[in-house]
């Protein structure tokens, strides 16, 4: 194999659906389902060749009565192909080696997944049992002109740099996909779709993982990823009962509570609330930073949100440089001014 | 119980600065350590090693990076192992897997592999599942709790969506996150008896690896470009201490969070039931 034959890889876009424990599907399968269905296109044009595109997903029974992989018909997808077995979400070992499996009998040239929890397992698993590079946490893809190679963009280095990454000879192209890194398309009607479910030999299901429970997380403590507005508290709160002040504008807009390092290692919020580096990366419609000044280590989690709000006592503030608006002032002044005006607008709609 | 520890030294980038013309970091005075979660990883195996078990530390790198080993050696581990050779050289996620597979395999395959969920510089987080993949073994990610059972560990993984709770036979892998413990900083005793221990060095001939079959040639990925990022945006400004800015800046937040469907979508509504 050559870098030249890229294009002539025969195989469709896959897309791995995520069901939830609860059962819903990921908001990812919308998203990547119309990128999947652009690349297919674009592929297509390249090659003279149709390509389709295949959601797969590996359910369970609790899966199975909420998950609705037709509904990416809509997206653009043009079959799904699904794998029903006990507890399988939660073995990402078993979900691994079903990818593999059905990777290396369907020879597809691109699968894409969410840069979830789920996909960031289950994808690495399969990708080494097949042999074949996989690039994390994209947040940009394309097709490659004339090659038909699929471009995977990623940031690097504390998002301080882009790196372009392309798998040249092996099959298939692998990616996971930050959460809010595409829009989903419009829906659309009338595509056929077709659903499969393939055979898979029974030893593949049980890699000995045993579930033993599930504990969802109240609204509040929903993490980060899945939201469209963020509202993040920093040091510039200067004490722990800032984040009342936080979460009272975050219930308000549906929001999601995030915080910086300085604001978590004070303990005045726990760790899961953590965006940046080291903590959770977030793309939100919507990204509030209040009294965060924007280290590298902060914007590294947030800098590719939608748009950027900030409030910060600091006219010089880093954040700033990043921001679509910047209200340089007390967010004590500034926040509870906000809260009335969103109430206002509530009484209104009301 | 047999614990190995996957460790990898990454650059200072705590306060990482950057040349804004080339984009590049600037590495000056920018010391390597311990990535941080490698850290609690370590942390959660000696908590778990129990008596009679045994913790070997892994780690792939320039010779330099025998240094995070003995620094692991300092804060309790056994032994310690470095995959070093020019022959690793390049090596993506998959590469790198392959070696610390072939290194576990030839010390005995532990009952346990513990790994950072990712490390500061690469962040792409593949390593762990990948070593767990080529060996055969099942793994939990995300895990923010471990503890050992009778057949092997239970472990709870933060989800987006909530806690699952697992039970893993051995050997197994898993890879944490900071939340699970609060890694100790390393004795004087243990700085005394890391200086004096032998780090154990694998080339890649012991691995029975050579060129094309590992490094640069054997990655599937290949970096094609590298830009420095531009997210840089230019802020409308608004002054809080002068009211008619402050009232226009607040005119504009509320246009963006109408226009992104944030308001009156059930928060906001369910708060004023």
């Amino acid at each position: 194999m050559n870098g030249s034959n890229g294009g002539r890889a025969s195989g469709d876009v896959w897309v791995l659906g995520e069901a939830r424990q609860l059962g819903e599907c990921a908001p990812t399968l919308a998203e990547l389902s119309g990128k999947a269905r652009e690349m297919a296109d674009s592929l297509g044009a390249v090659t003279g060749e149709a390509r389709r595109v295949i959601v797969v997903m590996l359910l369970d029974s609790a899966a199975e009565r909420l998950a609705r992989p037709e509904e990416a018909a809509r997206s653009g997808a043009d079959g799904a192909m699904i794998v029903r077995g006990d507890r399988l979400p939660s073995d990402r070992a078993a979900c691994g080696r079903i990818l593999a499996h059905l990777a290396g009998l369907h020879e597809p040239c691109i699968i894409l997944a969410g840069a979830t929890a789920y996909g960031r397992s289950v994808m690495p698993y399969a990708a080494a049992l097949l042999g074949t590079g996989l690039t994390a946490d994209c947040t940009g893809l394309s097709i490659e002109p004339g090659t038909g190679l699929l471009l995977q963009t990623r940031p690097a280095i504390g998002g301080n740099i882009t790196a372009t990454i392309k798998t040249p000879c092996r099959r298939p192209q692998m990616a996971t996909v930050r959460p809010g890194t595409f829009k989903a398309p419009p829906s659309s009607e009338g595509r056929a779709f077709e659903t499969a479910e393939p055979d898979v030999p029974a030893e593949l299901f049980r890699s000995g993982a045993r579930y033993v429970s599930f504990a969802d997380f109240s609204e509040s403590d929903r993490t980060l990823e899945d939201r469209d507005v963020v509202v993040s508290g920093g040091r510039g709160l200067r004490r722990a009962d800032g984040f009342r002040l936080i979460s009272e504008l975050a219930s308000l807009l549906d929001a999601g509570v995030g915080a910086s390092r300085p604001a978590v290692e004070m303990k005045w919020i726990g760790y899961p609330h953590q965006v940046g580096l080291s903590g959770r990366v977030v793309s939100p419609k919507v990204y509030i930073a209040a009294g965060i000044s924007g280290s590298v280590q902060h914007m590294a989690g947030m800098q590719t949100s939608e748009c950027v709000v900030s409030i910060n006592r600091d006219p010089d503030a880093q954040i700033f440089g990043i921001s679509d608006v910047a209200i340089c002032g007390d967010l004590y002044d500034v926040i509870p001014r906000l809260i009335g005006r969103i109430r206002k607008k509530l009484e209104v709609l009301e | 119980m047999r614990i190995a520890v996957l460790m990898k030294q990454v650059p200072d980038t705590d306060d990482v600065k950057m040349d804004a013309e080339r984009g590049t970091m600037i590495r000056d005075g920018v010391g390597g350590i311990v990535n941080p979660l490698d850290l609690n990883a370590l942390e959660a195996a000696v908590g778990l090693r129990g008596e009679g078990g045994s913790i070997v530390v892994v780690s792939m790198g320039p010779p330099a990076a025998e240094e995070v080993l003995r620094e692991g050696l300092a804060l309790g581990a056994d032994r310690a192992i470095l995959a070093t050779d020019r022959a690793f050289a390049g090596c993506d996620s998959l590469s790198t897997s392959r070696v610390l597979a072939a290194v576990l395999k030839r010390d005995g395959v532990p009952d346990l592999v513990i790994a950072g969920g990712k490390a500061t510089d690469g962040e792409t987080g593949q390593v762990g599942p990948e070593v767990a993949a080529l060996l055969g073994m099942p793994v939990a990610d995300n895990v923010t709790r471990l503890s050992a059972c009778p057949d092997g560990v239970e472990v709870e993984c933060t989800l987006e969506d909530g806690i699952l709770t697992q039970r893993l036979p051995m050997p197994c892998l898993v890879t944490v996150q900071s939340d699970i413990n609060s890694p100790s900083l390393p004795t004087l005793s243990g700085k005394k008896r890391a200086s004096a221990a032998e780090v154990e060095r694998v080339s890649a001939s012991d691995l029975g690896m050579a060129p094309p079959d590992t490094g640069l040639d054997a990655s599937p990925t290949r970096v094609v470009r590298i830009t420095s990022q531009r997210v840089a945006r230019q802020p409308e400004k608004f002054f809080a201490k002068k009211s008619d800015s402050l009232e226009k800046g607040l005119d504009r937040i509320m246009e963006i969070l109408e226009a992104s469907g944030a308001i009156g979508r059930g928060g906001g509504a369910v708060e004023r039931l």
